[in-house]
Order: C-alpha cells, then structure tokens, then sequence
C-alpha cells in the first residue's frame, strides 16, 4: 500500500513540475494519434457518407466489412503492418518500421473502420424527410447530401472522437509497428507497459492518470455531441 | 405572366394499390386551390408528383412559361416549392433553417440577411431567429416551414396540410400568412386542408381528391 501512495505522490510530481520527458512522450502521443484520427476521418467520412447515400454494388459486403473492423485486435493490425513494413515485405524499401509514421498508419487502420462505420450509422439515419426538404428547397443532388450529412455531424463527430478513443488507448499495434524506442517512439501507452514492466511505477502512473483524464475528456465530448445530435428535428 | 401548371392523365401507385388514376386538372397563375379529400384518398401523392419529387407511372406534370413547356430540371425545381407535412425543419438556428433555399442559390450574404429576416417576421417569428430550431412548438415549427418556403419567392407554392395537430392561435397566424401571400404574390398557391371552414377562408377554388381524381368541390 505504501508503494501505491509514493507512485502516486511521485506521480503528481511529475505532473506538477512539468517533467520533460512526460510531456515529450504526452505530445508524441497526442501527435500520433490526432493525426491518425484526421487521416482516418479524411477517408473514413466519405466512404460512410457515400455507403449511406448511394446504392453502389456490393455495399451490404463493405458494410459488413467495416463492422468486423471495429473490432480488429491491435495486435493483428500491427502484426500485418509489419510483415509488410519489415524490411523483406512489400514496403520494406519505404523504410518505416520504428517510426513515428508507421505508428500513425497502423492507428489509422484502427480507426478508419470506426469513422467509417459509425459515419455510416450516423447518416443512414437522419430521417429522409431532411432530404426531401432540401430537394422541396432547390437543393443539386450535392446540395441534398450535403444537408444530409450536416444533419448528421454532431453524430458523426460522436463516432470521431470513439476513434480516438480507440487510437489513444491502444498499445498492441504500435509497440509492434514502432518499437517503443526512447525519445522518438515511446508513447503514452507504450510506456506504461515498459516502466510497469521494469517495476518504475512513478512515470508509468503519471500517464496512466494523463490517460485517463484524456479517456474522461473523450467520454464528456462524445456525450456531449450524442446530446447536440439527439436535439434534431425533422419538423412535426 | 407567371407559371402555368397542368397535371394530364397522371397515373400513379404504390406496391399494385391504384392511388392517382387518370388525374387531370390545369392550375392557373395567381389563383389560390385548397385540396380537400379523405385520407389515403392521394392529395398528397398528388402534391408530391407537382413537386417533382416523385415519378408518376404515366401521364405527365406539364410546368408552362409563356407556352412553352419547361424541362424538369434544377431550374424549374427552384421555381416551385412544396412545404412537408413533416416540415423536416434542420437541426440549426432558425435563421440558417429559412437561410438555406438562398444559399444554395448563391444569394449574397447582405440579401439573405434581408429576406430572412422579412420572412420571419412576416411569420411572427423575428424574435427567435437565433433560437435552435428543434426548441420551436409544433405551430412554430410549421410556421417555420413556410418562412423557409417563402423567402425563395416560389412560384407554385404548394404547402400539405400547413395546420394539421396546431393550436388555434398558430392556425389563426398561418391562415393570415396564406391570405397576405395570396394578395401580395402572382403565384399559384396549392394547400390541402381537413376543414372545410379553413378552405373557404383561404381559397379561391376548392377541390375535392376522388377516386385518385381531381375534382371541383
């Protein structure tokens, strides 16, 4: 128990005094996965606004597919990125394995079937008479869709931020993919593994709280966006 | 000279039920028709098909300027307007809700402020032009509906039941709307109505919906 009470109380120091190599490995986290989550949302929103707005062939199958990668278990994504990373893969040549770059394609992965599929939802679901009305308005055919995914953003927004969750929670795919390397590829999540491994608690609970207020961030902001998109009207 | 508008020998149904059968009638420009029928009985089928918004099966909705008769295109649609039972009001403000028709027209910014906030106060709702859209009361809501339709000066402007489940009050200020709207416009103005009171009120032809057809009432 006294062990438990100093980690913390070291912990809390760490934080307080605004330890270098804690916010150097915060920010290198933040800039992963933010930038993961901006390259997945850049893809993954069209490809759920296109799935929700057009019968194009086979996307009951991309769909399914979509769903499926929900659920891929980090460590088969970095498993996979790494065969093909590896210097006798397919892009070995490109030279990304322990790099910051290769961290932000495998959260990628991760997160685009999140964006994706929740867009999806999110659209599929406005009610159809928000279509109607901007077509009953002179909207083009752009127009319409237009105002049928801005009638959808606080839920996509919604479907965004649990793709960060995800990104800034996962640890098997990077430790993979980046190599946990001190100083250039040593995240938040990577390191608390490291340092619990080597019994070094203090560093390793000041992210675990750091992390924690960012998943207690995450949580309100998707709350609070589920809550703006709940407040539609499609009229009486 | 404003639009024309003619429906001739529209056919239309839904899963083998016949809901518009051999429907015939030609609109003339400036004048008011207030629809009347049971429900079920096609009025607002009909609308929807004058709107453009669905195919009939056959026969053919003729938009007519000068004579000549007008392609179903972007440009025509923009001339027209239908307002939804379900008004399918958007989750924003009020002011970006009656905005958007201009917008997309590529209105600038100093004239949709001017028409919008005309619209609404012509609809009584001036002072809740920054409130949320979805904290309007059913009346508003319609009367929303029709700011919306108005402030892109429609030519056939059709509105499906404009005070179904609203109080009086708001029933009272939306009829007051159709009235001025009919004095002020050249438009042909199309409505569909239960009470047969509102109809006389409001229209300068009463039409009854029969058998998937148009008749007057």
């Amino acid at each position: 128990m006294q062990s438990i009470i100093e980690g913390f109380a070291a912990a809390f120091r760490l934080i307080v005094t605004l330890n270098p190599e804690l916010w150097r490995i915060i920010l290198l986290s933040l800039e992963v996965s933010g930038t993961a989550l901006m390259l997945a949302t850049v893809l993954g929103l069209p490809v759920g606004a296109f799935l929700a707005l057009r019968r194009a062939p086979l996307r009951g199958l991309v769909i399914s597919l979509l769903n499926t990668g929900m659920g891929l278990p980090p460590v088969a994504a970095g498993l996979f990125l790494y065969l093909f990373l590896s210097r006798s893969g397919p892009l070995g040549f490109i030279g990304l394995l322990y790099t910051p770059t290769a961290m932000i394609v495998a959260q990628c992965i991760l997160a685009f079937p999140i964006v994706a599929s929740l867009s999806h939802a999110a659209i599929a679901n406005v009610d159809p008479v928000i279509r109607q009305a901007a077509i009953t308005l002179g909207a083009t055919p752009i127009q319409e869709s237009l105002a049928v995914v801005r009638e959808a953003r606080y839920s996509i927004l919604a479907g965004v931020m649990a793709g960060l969750g995800r990104v800034m929670a996962e640890v098997g795919a990077i430790i993979i993919v980046g190599g946990n390397i001190a100083g250039y590829t040593r995240v938040m999540t990577t390191t608390i593994a490291l340092e619990t491994d080597k019994g070094n608690f203090e560093l390793a609970i000041a992210l675990g709280i750091i992390l924690l207020t960012i998943s207690f961030s995450i949580t309100v902001a998707l709350r609070f966006f589920q809550r703006l998109g709940q407040g539609g009207t499609s009229g009486n | 000279m404003g639009l024309e508008l003619e429906i001739i020998h529209v056919f239309r149904s839904y899963n083998g039920n016949p809901i518009l059968r051999d429907c015939s009638f030609a609109f003339a420009g400036g004048r008011t028709y207030v629809l009347q029928g049971p429900n079920g009985s096609g009025k607002s089928t009909l609308f929807r098909t004058l709107a453009l918004l669905e195919k009939s099966d056959s026969g053919r909705v003729e938009y007519r300027d000068g004579g000549r008769i007008l392609a179903a295109d972007l440009a025509l649609r923009r001339r027209i307007t239908l307002v939804l039972p379900r008004t399918g009001i958007f989750n924003t403000t009020v002011f970006k809700n009656v905005a958007y028709g201009l917008k997309i027209r590529g209105v600038s910014r100093a004239e949709i402020e001017a028409r919008v906030n005309d619209a609404l106060l012509a609809v009584g709702l001036g002072h809740k032009k920054w409130q949320r859209a979805s904290e309007l009361s059913s009346g508003e809501t319609k009367r929303l509906g029709i700011a919306r339709a108005m402030v892109i000066n429609p030519e056939v402007f059709m509105l499906d039941e404009p005070t179904a489940n609203i109080d009086s009050a708001n029933t009272a200020i939306i009829e007051d709307i159709i009235l001025k709207m009919r004095q002020d416009r050249q438009a042909i103005i199309l409505m569909i109505t239960h009470d047969p009171a509102q109809a006389q009120r409001l229209g300068d032809d009463l039409l009854l919906m029969q058998d998937g057809k148009i008749i007057p009432a």
